[in-house]
C-alpha cells in the first residue's frame, strides 16, 4: 500500500536509527512511502499549549500535504505526533467555521485541508491495515525467547476516546499483540502505558529520570530482554538519557529500547547493523546476541 | 440475578500486616454497581471490609477507587462493565494510589488531595470594586469554568497521576483544575498572582508530564490537564511570567525552534530552554548533559555537523504562518466544551420541522 508518510522530527535528528529503520522495513511490508518532506514539526502538545490556533494550522498543513498525495492514509512513526496530531484534528473537523479561518492562513501556500484525514501510526497501521496474518506470514526470523516489554508512550493510548480506542480497536494492546506475532515473549510490567518522562525533562529533571529509571528497572525486574517503543520522544528519555536515570534511581538498568520498525525487522530478517543498533546509547548486547544465536542454530542446523 | 466474583485489597496499617487479596461471590444484576456488590460482601460476609459512600449516585464523590485497576467511582461503575473489562474473570477493587490508605479500600484524602486543594486558595478573590449588583461578564467564560466546576473531588485523577507517582509534591491535576476554575473566572482580581505561584512552585504547573491519565480518570469529563494547558497558555503567552522552573523558556524556546528549523532541532532545544548556550543557567546543565551527548557522538547519534549546522530550515512560507497567527491582537482558542460541534449543534428533526 501507498502511504503519506511523516517520519516527525526526531527521527530525522537523534534518532536517526529509526529512520532507516522504517525505510528499510517498508518494502518487506509492501508499504510504499510518500515522504512528507516539506511538513512541519505536529508541535508536541508544547505549541498548542502557546498558542492552539497556531498548532490547529500547522498540522492542516501536514494534513493538507498528505491528502494532495496519492496515498491511501497517512502514516507516522511517532507516538507524540499520533496524538498531538490527533487534537488538532479533533477541533479541526469539529468545525466548519473554524476550518475555514485555518484554510484562509494556508491557502498562501496553495493548500487546502478537508475534513477525516486518515492517519495512522505504523503499530496501528500494521494491526489494522496490514493484518497480524500477513505480518505473521512474513516472519522469517521469529523472536523465539526474546522477552520484549512494550512501552507505548502516552499519546498513543490517552485519551482513549480521542484516539479511538474502543471494543473493535484496542490499540491500546497492539504492540503486545504484535510482539506476540512476531514470535515474541510479551513481558507484562508496570510501565508498558506509563510516562517516559520526556515532557518535563528541562523543568523537573528528577520527576523526569526518576519516571524513565523506575519503569526501565520494572522491565528489568519482570527480566526483559528490551523494551520496544513506537514513540522516537520515549527512546530519548529511556536510551539516550538511561545513564542519567541510572545515577538517579541507584541501580544498573543496561535496557536496550528498540524503535518498533526495528523489531519488526528483526523477525523480517534484516541484520541488526541494517537497523542502525550501533546507534543507542544503551548497546542492545542481548538482542544482537539473540540474533547471533539464532543465525548460528540455523547455520548449525 | 448473577453471579460476581469480587477480589477486595484488604489492608490494616494498624496490624502490622501486609495487605492481602480477598475474594467474595454476591449475587446481583448485572446492571447494579460495583458499590453494591462491595456492600453486599460487607453486609453477607464480613463486616469489617472497609469502604466509604455516600450518595451512591455519582455525585458525592466518596466511592473513588481502582477497578481492575483503572480509577472509578464504585457507585458508578456497573457490575457488568466491570466485568467486561478484567482480564481472569475477577472484579479486582484497590484503593486509590498517591494516597496512603487508612483501612482496605478508604484512603487518606486530607493528607494529599485536600491538601493540594487548600494550596491553590480555592476561593474567588473578588475584583474591585465590589459591584452593587451582579458582576457581568462573558456566557462563555462562565461556560468554561463550569468544566472545571463539575468535579466532586472524589480523587481519581490524584490517584492516577503519573507525575504524582515520582514526585509527591506535585501540586496535581484535581487542585490545578481548580486554580483554573478562578485563573477562567473574569470576577477574580488575582490571575497573576496565582499564575505566578503555580509556576514558580518546583512542583507546580511544569511539573505535569502530558500524559492524559488524568483525563481518562476523570468520571465528570473535567479535563484536568486541559486546564492545566490553559494555565500554561494564559500564565506563558498573556502575563509572561518567567519561572525558575524553565517552563516559560522551554515553551518559547520550541516554539522559535520550529518557527526557524521547521521542524524540531533537538541540539538546540536544550540550552535555548535554560536560556542560550552561554547563559549561567545553562552553564551546568550542558556540562551534566556532556557525557551523554559524547556518547550520542561516539554512536553517530548525534554528528557535530548535524548538532552546530542546521539541515533543516523553514521555508518562507511556514514562517509567514508563524507570524500571522502570534501578530493577531487577541489569541484565538477554538473551545469545543463550550461550543461543541458542528454535528453536536445541528438541528434536531423535530427542531427542523419547527
Amino acid at each position: 500500500m501507498k502511504v503519506a508518510y511523516w517520519p516527525g522530527c526526531v527521527s530525522r535528528g537523534f534518532t536517526p536509527e529509526l529512520h532507516g529503520a522504517m525505510a528499510a522495513v517498508a518494502p518487506l511490508l509492501d508499504i510504499e512511502l510518500i515522504e512528507l518532506d516539506r511538513a512541519n514539526c505536529c508541535g508536541a502538545g508544547v505549541i498548542s499549549e502557546h498558542n492552539q490556533e497556531l498548532a490547529d494550522t500547522l498540522n492542516a498543513r501536514t494534513f493538507a500535504m498528505a491528502q494532495q498525495t496519492d496515498g491511501e492514509l497517512m502514516m507516522n512513526i511517532c507516538s507524540t505526533c499520533q496524538g498531538a496530531q490527533t487534537e488538532c484534528q479533533e477541533r479541526l473537523d469539529a468545525s466548519a467555521v473554524y476550518r475555514t479561518q485555518i484554510n484562509s492562513t494556508l491557502s498562501s501556500e496553495g493548500l487546502h485541508y478537508e475534513p477525516g484525514v486518515t492517519n495512522k501510526n505504523f503499530l496501528w497501521l500494521l494491526v489494522e491495515e496490514i493484518g497480524l496474518d500477513t505480518l505473521r506470514q512474513k516472519v522469517k526470523r521469529p523472536l523465539t525467547n526474546l522477552r520484549v516489554g512494550p512501552f507505548y508512550g502516552c499519546y498513543i493510548v490517552r485519551p482513549a476516546a480521542r484516539l479511538g480506542i474502543d471494543h473493535d480497536h484496542p490499540r491500546h494492546t497492539y504492540l503486545e499483540q504484535v510482539i506476540d506475532t512476531l514470535g515474541g515473549t510479551v513481558i507484562d510490567y508496570a510501565g508498558s502505558h506509563k510516562c517516559c518522562g520526556f515532557p518535563i525533562i528541562t523543568m523537573n529533571k528528577t520527576a523526569s529520570l526518576r519516571q524513565a529509571g523506575r519503569h526501565l528497572g520494572d522491565a528489568a525486574d519482570a527480566q526483559a530482554d528490551c523494551v520496544v517503543t513506537p514513540c522516537p520522544l520515549c527512546h530519548l528519555n529511556l536510551d539516550l538519557q538511561q545513564p542519567l536515570a541510572e545515577a538517579l534511581v541507584g541501580r544498573e538498568l543496561k535496557m536496550p529500547v528498540l524503535h518498533l520498525p526495528q523489531l519488526v525487522g528483526l523477525a523480517l530478517g534484516l541484520d541488526p547493523a541494517a537497523l542502525g543498533f550501533r546507534r543507542h546509547i544503551v548497546k542492545p548486547t542481548a538482542v544482537i546476541d539473540w540474533t547471533e544465536s539464532v543465525v548460528a542454530a540455523a547455520a548449525a542446523a | 440475578m448473577s453471579e460476581f466474583t469480587l477480589r477486595l485489597r484488604r489492608y490494616d496499617p494498624q496490624s502490622g500486616e501486609p495487605p492481602y487479596w480477598e475474594s467474595h461471590t454476591i449475587e446481583l444484576e448485572p446492571h447494579r454497581s460495583v458499590l453494591e456488590g462491595i456492600l453486599q460482601a460487607k453486609g453477607r460476609f464480613d463486616g469489617s471490609i472497609g469502604i466509604r459512600c455516600s450518595c451512591r449516585a455519582a455525585i458525592c464523590g466518596s466511592c473513588g477507587v481502582r477497578i481492575n485497576g483503572q480509577p472509578g467511582l464504585a457507585c458508578h461503575t456497573h457490575l457488568d462493565e466491570a466485568l467486561a473489562r478484567s482480564k481472569d474473570g475477577l472484579i479486582s477493587v484497590e484503593p486509590m494510589g498517591n494516597m496512603p490508605v487508612i483501612k482496605d479500600l478508604i484512603v487518606d484524602m486530607d493528607a494529599v488531595h485536600w491538601k493540594k486543594i487548600q494550596s491553590v486558595t480555592p476561593w474567588l478573590l473578588a475584583r474591585e470594586p465590589v459591584p452593587e449588583r451582579e458582576y457581568l461578564v462573558d456566557r462563555e467564560a462562565m461556560v468554561d469554568v463550569t468544566q472545571s466546576m463539575a468535579c466532586i473531588q472524589c480523587g481519581a485523577c490524584v490517584s492516577d497521576c503519573l507525575a504524582m507517582e515520582v514526585d509527591p509534591d506535585f501540586t496535581g491535576p484535581a487542585a490545578l483544575a481548580k486554580s483554573y476554575r478562578f485563573v477562567g473566572d473574569p470576577r477574580d482580581a488575582e490571575h497573576r498572582e496565582r499564575l505566578t505561584a503555580l509556576s514558580e512552585d518546583p512542583h507546580g504547573l511544569y511539573t505535569c508530564t502530558h500524559c492524559f491519565k488524568c483525563v481518562d480518570a476523570c468520571p465528570k469529563g473535567v479535563n484536568p490537564m486541559g486546564q492545566i494547558m490553559r494555565l500554561r497558555r494564559i500564565a506563558g503567552s498573556d502575563f509572561h511570567i518567567e519561572d525558575r522552573n524553565n517552563g516559560y523558556r522551554h515553551e518559547h524556546a520550541f516554539v522559535n525552534n520550529v518557527r526557524r528549523n521547521g521542524l524540531l532541532h533537538e541540539a538546540d532545544l536544550l540550552p535555548d530552554s535554560y536560556g542560550g548556550k552561554f547563559n549561567p543557567r545553562a552553564v551546568p546543565e550542558l556540562i551534566a548533559s556532556l557525557p551523554v551527548a559524547l556518547r550520542g557522538v561516539l554512536r553517530g547519534k548525534i554528528t557535530p555537523a548535524k548538532a552546530l549546522l542546521h539541515p533543516h530550515k523553514a521555508s518562507k512560507e511556514l514562517r509567514a504562518i508563524f507570524d500571522r497567527i502570534e501578530s493577531k491582537p487577541e489569541r484565538y482558542e477554538l473551545n469545543l466544551y463550550v461550543s461543541g460541534t458542528d454535528e453536536d449543534n445541528e438541528p434536531t428533526a423535530t427542531e427542523a420541522t419547527a
